[in-house]
């Protein structure tokens, strides 16, 4: 089913970053429709849930009420449509997807992250997921992953699903290093895990992020601490965090039945004689997030490489324009960060389409700039950080990505 | 897999999903219409959807929200999907992914 009529606004993906966009910009007046593969709306909100303040912060709750906004504003929403391409045709995009072509004049791009994996021996075993797939059977389509598993991966991510899973149930050997191998480098190393951890540990009042503090405090100083990890690992909210201990291999004959895992020194060489074999029926990968970009490099969209920000992202600027005309980002396509400050940059992105649309009047500048200072707010209290010093990196970026911007659009560059 | 029936923090799911009826490789089994059929399938001790197409070793689900491709599996009408993204409809007949013949894929596996 194809409208006859362009869209002034389509946008791919209803996560936190693309709601938030359409309902701000459905409310200034704009025609708007969102697209997403998933069989509902929500995107990865849906499966997540924390700890804040003593209450739960339940992401699905979040998405409802959007989707609400939306449903009055008129905003229409298509689920479980695929955009396999985006080509400019004139003034306006022409979208394919799995169910025809969609044309608008606008299109933005809030198509969120995937995950990197940790390829091992044993890795394509039924039974061995991604992180968040775990999350996603268990936290949105309430089927447990399995009975009991092993988390492979230390990093935010993977601290925080192992406590959802283990409220819902399911048993946790443990959370291990992958191992340094040709794929992982030394970020898999007992000392830089821990450098991570603790870089984060600033974050508190987030429980979360006090395992960083709680890792430091049990272990004492940085630097030369690894050596003193125990080697049966910490145990945080009754999961034990194993710093001192690979995943090997993972076994089993037509599914994951165990997983050899051997001790390490602090700079990650395995120790002769202390591999053992722990039984378990899933292995959960956590390798981290990367901005899932494909389509904006379809578009035609240049690429800056931010490893704070999670890898190669598209460039744009700071009002999340793309130096393609008429296409813009929001979310973590642009960076790695939590979903409140996606929707932060879904309503930024909505107040520059509608000020490039000529919606905002005189107005457009203060709003834009309000807009921005908002994401700046809410990622400086954000209580889920993926890496630190994440402000800095992006002031660098747009920095970086003035140039094109100037070149393209006629934009002065920020700062 | 056991399911959940109520999240002990999210609640039990808002809207009631309606059992239904499916066959995998021709066996019969039961889920719940509109969940995907991946979630169905590991619903019931099922983890294998697919045979590499050249070496024959068999795959199960890895990401879960249709970025990896390794849950394709055969519904009849439809052909090849991603069991992950795709709901479970009543009476639907799914397979799992086939290994091919040689000839197709023209190289030789150890
Ligand atoms: C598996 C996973 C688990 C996560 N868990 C957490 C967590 O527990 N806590 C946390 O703070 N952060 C988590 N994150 C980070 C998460 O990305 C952000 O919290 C936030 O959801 C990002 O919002 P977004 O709107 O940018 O993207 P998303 O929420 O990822 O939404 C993007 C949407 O775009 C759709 N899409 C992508 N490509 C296409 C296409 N070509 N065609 C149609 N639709 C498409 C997707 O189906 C998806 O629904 C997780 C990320 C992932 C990938
Ligand atoms: S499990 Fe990755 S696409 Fe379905």
């Amino acid at each position: 089913m194809t409208p006859a009529f362009p869209f002034d606004l389509l946008i791919v993906g209803a996560g936190p970053a693309g709601l938030s966009a359409a309902v701000e910009a459905a409310s200034r007046g704009l025609c708007v429709a969102v697209v997403d593969e998933f069989p509902e709306p929500g995107g990865r909100m849906l499966g997540q849930f924390h700890e804040e303040k003593g209450h739960w912060w339940v992401g699905r709750q979040v998405a409802e009420q959007l989707l609400d906004k939306c449903s009055a504003l008129g905003v229409k929403i298509r689920c479980g449509v695929s955009v396999h391409s985006i080509l400019r045709s004139g003034a306006e995009w022409v979208l394919k997807t799995s169910e025809g072509s969609m044309q608008a004049r606008n299109v933005l791009l809030a198509t969120g992250s995937a995950e990197i994996p940790h390829p091992l021996p044993g890795w394509t075993l039924p039974g061995v997921m991604s992180i968040g797939a775990a999350q996603v059977m268990a936290n949105v389509h309430y089927v447990k992953p399995g009975r009991r598993g092993l988390i492979i991966g230390v990093n935010v991510l993977a601290m925080a699903i192992s406590r959802e899973l283990s409220v819902s149930g399911v048993s946790i050997a443990g959370i291990v290093l992958p191992g340094i191998g040709p794929i992982t480098g030394k970020e898999a190393s007992p000392k830089e895990s821990l450098k991570e951890l603790m870089g984060l540990a600033h974050l508190a009042p987030s429980p979360l992020m006090r395992i960083g503090g709680k890792a430091a405090n049990a272990l004492g100083m940085a630097g030369f601490v690894s050596r003193f990890i125990p080697r049966s690992g910490i145990k945080i909210w009754d999961i034990p965090l194993r710093l001192r201990t690979v995943a090997v291999s993972i076994n089993g004959r037509s599914q994951v039945q165990s997983v050899t895992l051997a001790d390490v020194n602090g700079e990650g060489a395995v120790i002769p004689g202390s591999q053992r074999e722990e039984l378990v029926d899933f292995v959960a990968i956590a390798g981290g997030l990367y901005p899932l970009a494909e389509l904006a490099s379809v578009a035609g969209c240049p690429f800056v490489y931010a490893e704070e920000l999670g890898g190669h992202v598209p460039v744009h600027d700071e009002q999340m324009r793309t130096p393609v005309e008429g296409l813009y980002v929001a979310g973590n396509i642009t960076g790695i960060e939590s979903a409140l400050v996606a929707m932060a940059q879904g309503r930024l992105a909505a107040a520059t389409i509608s000020g490039d649309t000529g919606l905002l009047g005189q107005h457009h500048d203060q709003e834009v700039q309000e807009a921005m200072q908002d994401v700046r707010r809410v990622r400086a209290s954000a209580l889920i950080q993926f890496r630190p010093g994440i402000q800095e990196a992006r002031d660098q970026f747009y920095r970086k990505c003035g140039r094109f911007q100037r070149e393209k659009n006629g934009i002065k560059e920020e700062g | 897999m056991d399911r959940i029936e109520n999240h002990p923090i999210l609640g039990p799911r808002k809207s009631k999903r309606e059992p239904v009826d499916f066959t995998f490789n021709g066996e019969k089994w039961a889920g719940l219409k509109g969940e995907p059929i991946a979630a169905a399938l590991l619903a019931v001790g099922i983890r294998t959807l697919r045979r590499h197409e050249e070496s024959g070793s068999p795959r199960g689900l890895y990401c879960s929200i249709g970025h990896c491709m390794e849950c394709r599996l055969n519904v009849q009408g439809k052909g090849t999907v991603r069991a992950c993204l795709t709901p479970l409809e009543a009476g639907m007949c799914i397979s799992e992914g086939e290994r091919l013949p040689n000839e197709i894929t023209g190289r030789r596996l150890p």
